[in-house]
């Protein structure tokens, strides 16, 4: 039963089933992509069901996520196109992270610090996608030169994504009443209210 | 399975030491193209020791025949005309690993055991442990290895470890009609090529030369050519072949420092919730917020 007929839609079931699959094969990539990463991580291979199963999988699980992504990209780019407001978010974000949000700039739906993880992760999952075309050995083929390139930004770009999403989940953890609107879509007037003051009136006209 | 009779000197996707009590001599293979007459017995030999055999292809109108190495060719004779000497030269190069002492697919694989360079110099792969994802492909300055298009495994010279191991030559070393590939110690293998240098100097080819090159640490099958200075003259072999950069850059310090840096946010996180505690909405919101619906409760009684 709904605690509060007056919360706040922020995700409709689409959007949520949409950002799940990219967050569940994000997770199997990361898992699967860090045991060819390093050595050390190598084991994890037994949760795909072997190492050659891993390899085998691992770049099947990149196309669903490349393709959930880009479905979530444009449905969201247009909300976090960044201005002003952002980066004066931005340059006061220290404050925040120390805990004192009282005079941050007033936000929409999403504040600068998440249009810039939107936009890193864009960026990121367009050269993961492309390089990792340029190294699927099990269906094309690449003059060497290229794929050399390939593999050292594709490393380098799970690597960062990991980091990014890291941050991702850690701001949704550290923000009470977040992970709600992950799944079930809303959120509470009050959350609203102090954290995406901007979005808060938009919806409400208050 | 590893040779337990060989030491190992390298052992892909693994960190720490290997066993590498004993301490066995380093060989090589010499080939000395100059005395190569293309009959290609070494071919076969290779095909009929370990037990491979290409497909029967067809001509392309020169005598490379399979055309290309492959799971199921280890070893091809690439056949090369050239007039760049003012005369018609046919130089006949007998292509393979060339088992480096610093080998790049070693380097590049990301599976433990897959690739074995043992303390002999013999670079190995146990196909057992290969999950095919062809990085040996990427990291070999040679364009060596083949991907198995029937098992997804990767092949290529063994330089016969499993002969070798038991005091034998490789196969193709056993069979060559005119004595053109040599086996044995890598010291000896230099000598005997310092010997046939200095006949082929007299000669008349000034420029004779080993092919053992340094930017791989040196090989473990090595050329003597006639014109040790123009390597690409022989079917493109390459002038200083070397890891590639990116692939050093790839599987360098830069991944056990990522792993630190992700530890790092994953750890800096969780202190920084624990000192900082969670960012709760505000008492003085939810006050507001409450009374704003008190007000509007109050409105709409006011007007009934």
């Amino acid at each position: 039963m709904i605690r509060d007929p007056k919360d706040i839609k922020r995700y409709n079931a689409s959007e949520r089933v949409n950002h799940w699959i990219v967050g569940i094969s994000f997770i199997l990539l990361a898992l699967s992509g860090l045991a060819f990463f390093h050595p050390a991580f190598f084991p994890l291979t037994q949760l795909f069901g072997g190492p050659v199963w891993t390899r085998i999988l691992h770049p099947y699980a990149g196309v669903l996520m490349a393709v959930a992504f880009l479905i979530i990209f444009i449905r969201f780019f247009r909300l976090n196109l960044m201005g002003k407001k952002d980066f004066e978010w931005l340059a006061k974000a220290r404050n925040m992270v120390d805990g004192n949000d009282h005079d941050m700039p007033e936000q929409g739906k999403y504040n600068g610090g998440q249009k810039v993880l939107f936009w890193s992760l864009g960026v990121c999952m367009l050269l993961m996608s492309v390089s990792g075309i340029l190294m699927w050995r099990a269906w094309f083929h690449f003059p060497v030169e290229l794929v050399r390139v390939a593999v050292v930004v594709h490393a380098a770009c799970g690597a960062v994504m990991i980091g990014l999403i890291l941050v991702h989940v850690y701001a949704a953890i550290w923000v009470k009443g977040t992970i709600r609107a992950m799944w079930y879509g809303t959120v509470t007037r009050a959350w609203a209210r102090q954290h995406h003051r901007g979005w808060y009136r938009q919806i409400t006209g208050k | 399975m590893a040779l337990q009779s060989l030491d190992i000197q390298r052992r892909s996707a693994t960190t720490t030491p290997q066993p590498g009590s004993r301490q066995p001599i380093e060989v090589a293979k010499l080939i000395d193209v100059t005395t190569c007459i293309g009959c290609k017995a070494c071919q076969v030999a290779c095909s009929e020791w370990n037990d491979i055999r290409e497909e029967v292809g067809s001509n392309i109108g020169v005598y490379d025949n399979p055309t290309d190495l492959s799971a199921h060719a280890w070893t091809v004779m690439r056949f090369t005309e050239t007039e760049a000497h003012g005369r018609l030269e046919w130089l006949i190069r007998k292509d393979g690993c060339m088992h480096c002492a610093d080998p790049g697919c070693l380097k590049a694989c990301p599976s433990p055991g897959a690739i074995i360079q043992y303390k002999n110099g013999i670079v190995d792969f146990h196909q057992e442990n290969c999950i095919g994802c062809g990085y040996c492909v990427t990291g070999c300055p040679f364009n060596v290895p083949r991907l198995s298009r029937e098992d997804g495994k990767a092949y290529k010279c063994s330089l016969c470890s499993d002969r070798v191991a038991v005091g034998q030559e490789p196969a193709c070393v056993k069979t060559c009609p005119t004595g053109a590939i040599s086996f044995g110690s890598k010291e000896d293998m230099k000598d005997i090529a310092a010997t046939r240098i200095d006949d082929l100097r007299r000669r008349g080819f000034d420029k004779a030369g080993l092919y053992d090159p340094e930017g791989v640490g040196g090989t473990h099958v090595m050329y003597v050519l006639h014109h040790a200075d123009e390597p690409a003259l022989y079917a493109n072999l390459p002038a200083n072949p070397a890891i590639s950069p990116m692939v050093s850059i790839w599987k360098g310090v830069a991944k056990p420092l990522a792993t630190l840096a992700l530890a790092g946010v994953a750890l800096g996180s969780l202190f920084h919730y624990v000192m900082k505690g969670p960012n709760e909405i505000s008492k003085e919101t939810e006050d507001e917020i409450d009374a704003e619906d008190r007000r509007e409760r109050e409105d709409k009684e006011a007007a009934q």
